[in-house]
């Protein structure tokens, strides 16, 4: 085998080359901003933004504001799970239920959810429970069809199998029908989660309340660019814990795919 | 190879059963479906015994309802005229005495082949202790030591569908119904498979009903076979396979063993082509 198979073929290079490749993009703009293709009062250049990763830590205090925002995205990560879930099990088990609200969920899961945020501030009020039953509202409708269509692509001869062991409906559902559709129910999951993240900071943002959506608001406000990109990254380091969550719960509950 | 013996040198008693010594008596069962094209009669009038120990074969062209009768006996479908009984108990639904083994892949994926296997003793309520050593005990005898731990999509299709018949065993049914479980194997492997089947089957004396497309696979496994006719399916000739057991695929090579698929074949063939020209009948129906 020659040299360079052994490298690509070793456990640890897809992550020195997405790091390699992240590197390497973060130079060419950078390069591309000092030559003066892109305009450095558009996007401030990557060595800005490294060297504002102190000061927002130090002067905005960034990390509790992270802590915040992914405290109400695990809040309505939470409440999408368990009502998106049940909502999708809900329309699988009745057809007349279904058939009646089906179009609709998929609507909803269209819909520019943020607009209803006014709604809910005179609901909850300009606190965290607005900002997560936002997230809670966008993220829901992906979840309901995900877990619908998993539990309906349920293959019938697996059904079949546990009719002819005499399972109850109970262990029908949670010995065969739910684990047959895990990689669907968390699909919907993953987009539901974003489609709360979004909604969360955008929230943040629009009603000037609570963790990094504010702190970017407030950022951009100032005109301080360099600091409104770092304080985004660590909106992608929240999307980023969100998602390894819900990886290793995923094989934790299915161990193989 | 084993010698073969005629039929008309065949020692052992007759593998036929009295209704009242039968584990198995599927008697007059009619099965119609509506469909849009109007009513389809699947079965009509098919009646069966099964003796403790015995192996039978259903053979029958495509469209014949052999399936229809599988799930009929397997207790998955209602609405069908006659009765099906077992071990005298009428079947009204799935029963604790038939385990079934389908054509499809049926293993659970998120589950190893060990955890497969103990599923049905996990149902049971076995201890997880007892469940793992009965679980092991039938996985060697499919012939899968060394795989407890790999998942199904780790085994070819052939190991996949041990597994499925490993899992339907742990549930010791008295019956086992098997609906063309190597219908998507290549022939060698389904040969293979056939000797697994007919050491298992000389194991366990597990009372079997293999429904089934294939002559090969029929004659090679059955005591007997009944040949069913195409739509309404219904009984065409119950073949007594009078070859001495134990059996292996060798069996394959003898001369009584051509005999009985040219016999068999001589009754599906006028069958088949019925099928045939219905299914062209049909297409051209269709696409005018």
């Amino acid at each position: 085998m020659s040299a360079a198979a052994t490298i690509t073929k070793s456990r640890g290079f897809p992550l020195v080359l997405s790091v390699g490749a992240l590197v390497a993009f973060i130079v060419m703009v950078e390069l591309l901003i000092r030559v003066g293709v892109i305009n450095r009062f558009i996007v401030p250049m990557p060595s800005e933004i490294i060297s504002a990763f102190p000061r927002i830590v130090q002067e905005e205090g960034v990390i509790s504001r992270f802590f915040f925002t992914a405290g109400e995205a695990f809040s309505a990560s939470i409440l999408v799970s368990l009502f998106g879930v049940a909502g999708g099990v809900l329309l699988y088990q009745f057809r007349l239920l279904r058939r009646a609200t089906e179009t609709w969920v998929a609507a909803v899961a269209a819909a520019p959810l943020v607009l209803i945020y006014p709604l809910y501030l005179v609901i909850f009020g300009r606190n965290a429970t607005t900002i997560v039953m936002m997230g809670f509202t966008a993220g829901l409708a992906p979840v309901i069809l995900k877990t619908l269509e998993g539990l309906s692509g349920t293959r019938r001869v697996l059904i079949n199998v546990g009719r002819s062991f005499n399972l109850t409906s109970s262990q029908q559902f949670w010995k065969i029908l739910f684990p047959a559709a895990l990689p669907t129910i968390f699909v919907g999951l993953r987009l539901g989660l974003i489609f709360a993240l979004i909604n969360i900071v955008g929230v943040e943002f629009l009603i000037n309340f609570g963790g990094l959506g504010q702190l970017i608001n407030e950022l951009a406000e100032r005109y301080d660019l360099a600091g409104t990109y770092a304080a985004i990254c660590f909106v992608i380091l929240v999307s980023v814990c969100v998602f390894m969550l819900t990886e290793r719960l995923e094989r934790w509950l299915r161990p193989v795919d | 190879m084993a010698a073969v013996t005629l039929p008309s040198e065949r020692g052992a008693g007759a593998p036929g059963a009295k209704p009242q010594d039968a584990i198995l008596v599927v008697d007059g069962i009619s099965k119609q479906f509506e469909t849009p094209e109007g009513v389809v009669r699947a079965l009509d009038n098919v009646s069966l015994t099964v003796a403790p120990g015995e192996f039978v074969g259903v053979i029958g062209p495509s469209g014949c309802g052999k399936s229809t009768l599988f799930n009929i006996i397997g207790g998955l479908l209602d609405g069908y005229d006659g009765s099906v009984r077992v071990a005298g108990e009428p079947v009204r639904g799935p029963h604790p005495s038939i385990g079934m083994i389908f054509q499809e892949e049926s293993t659970f994926p998120w589950r190893t082949v060990l955890d497969n296997v103990a599923f049905p003793l996990e149902i049971a309520g076995v201890p997880r202790a007892e469940r793992y050593d009965k679980a092991r005990h039938f996985v060697s005898l499919v012939g899968l030591d060394g795989f407890e731990r790999r998942y199904p999509a780790e085994l070819s299709g052939g190991m996949r569908q041990r597994v499925s018949m490993a899992r339907t065993l742990a549930a010791s049914p008295k019956i086992m119904l098997m609906d063309e479980p190597f219908a998507s194997l290549d022939e060698q492997t389904r040969l293979l498979l056939g000797d697994k089947v007919l050491q298992i089957q000389q194991e366990l004396k597990q009372t079997t009903l293999l429904i089934t497309h294939n002559i090969t696979e029929a004659v090679q496994l059955s005591d007997r076979v009944l040949v069913m006719t195409y739509r309404p399916g219904k009984m065409k000739r119950m073949v007594d396979i009078r070859l001495p057991r134990p059996r292996t695929s060798e069996v394959v090579s003898s001369e009584a063993f051509g005999r009985y698929v040219a016999q068999i074949w001589s009754d599906l063939r006028e069958e088949a082509s019925r099928g045939m020209r219905d299914d062209e009948a049909r297409q051209r129906t269709e696409h005018k």
